[in-house]
């Protein structure tokens, strides 16, 4: 019998072994990116500290512009999220052959567009809406 | 496939007949897809969560002449909530840790931890919803409250259907010890765990702080 032709449960028993030789990375089924106690606790202390400032700064009030006040913690939550996606979740470019990062990509891309957009488009809504007492008046 | 030759009787050069099909499937070791798949459930989850934070955008300053967030949002409380989910954060990650090392009583202890202070979590939430509740700012005052409600309560919802599954994962492990399938339902419940913490960011970001800025 040619391998070409070899029976189903033949082809399982290569294929395992296949498996066990090399290709059990490409399957993401070797997690070796699970970090260390190390890496926990640096994640964890950053976390606790881009937590700790915008909560600080909105609870003291120590910025006097609402508006800067806003991009700050903003910018403080952006680089939270990075760092539970490194730290926590294992985030890398090489994790199931990188189809993870492309998915994260994509919802990236469709929460910023649902976000943006709805914000943006409402607004203009909002703005251009006749007054409801003109409205009465008419 | 390539070097094969067309030839007349349609035979390769072995004499046997030309196939251009695979015919078995390609065959994948048992759960090693499951991985990937989870984080393509997480990512559309967190499409739904996108929905409700634009819901919120767009809704939370509507106040009907009800409560604005500046009056019912106690910071203090968000604070220690979000404490309490960072907390169960690395405690989850220990408890992974100790999954690696085989070390079950350990794995319990930790991920036994984690149940712990998301239950902290949610009895805060609680807490705080049924005194929005009774103080008039319940989900039918105003649309700011209604999006409010429901993205806060859908990100409670996942939170305790996280608790309800480390409860089930825990008995399972005690049961069947830490064999390859309870290590891969661990660790999806690990990425679960970790992204509720990620859009948990967002709430307090988005609608704590930055209300209690207006």
């Amino acid at each position: 019998m040619t391998d070409r032709h070899a029976t189903p449960h033949d082809a399982h028993a290569e294929h395992a072994h296949d498996d066990h030789a090399h290709g059990h990375d490409d399957h993401g089924n070797d997690h070796a990116s699970h970090g260390t106690r190390g890496s926990y606790l640096k994640g964890f202390f950053l976390s606790v500290l881009l937590t700790a400032v915008p909560f600080w700064a909105v609870m003291t009030g120590a910025f006097k512009d609402p508006s800067t006040a806003a991009l700050v913690i903003m910018l403080f939550a952006v680089l939270q999220i990075i760092v539970h996606m490194i730290y926590f979740l294992h985030m890398n470019t090489k994790s199931e052959n990188g189809w993870t990062m492309m998915a994260l990509i994509f919802t990236i891309i469709l929460v910023v567009i649902t976000l943006s957009g709805s914000i943006w488009v409402m607004y203009h809504m909002n703005t251009n809406m006749m007054p409801m007492q003109a409205a009465v008046d008419m | 496939m390539s070097s094969v030759s067309l030839k007349k009787d349609g035979l390769d050069e072995k004499g046997e007949p030309l196939s251009f099909y695979q015919l078995e499937e390609h065959h994948h070791p048992e759960g090693s897809s499951t991985m990937l798949g989870f984080w393509m459930y997480l990512m559309s989850d967190c499409l739904i969560f996108a929905v409700l934070f634009a819901a919120y955008g767009v809704l939370g300053s509507s106040y009907a002449g009800g409560p604005t967030p500046k009056e019912i949002f106690e910071l203090p409380l968000v604070a220690v909530n979000t404490a309490m989910l960072l907390f169960s954060s690395i405690t989850y990650g220990f408890a992974m840790l100790s999954m690696e090392e085989g070390r079950q009583r350990i794995m319990q202890m930790w991920l036994a931890f984690t149940g712990l202070f998301g239950l902290c979590f949610l009895s805060i939430e609680m807490y705080e919803f049924a005194t929005l509740i009774h103080e008039g700012a319940g989900p039918t005052r105003s649309a700011f409250l209604s999006s409010f409600f429901t993205l806060v309560g859908t990100h409670g919802l996942h939170v305790t259907m996280g608790f309800i599954w480390l409860v089930t994962l825990m008995v399972q492990v005690q049961k069947h010890g830490l064999i390859a399938a309870n290590k891969r339902r661990l660790m999806c419940l690990s990425m679960f765990w970790h992204f509720l913490d990620v859009i948990w960011i967002g709430v307090f970001t988005f609608v704590y702080l930055m209300g209690s800025l207006r």
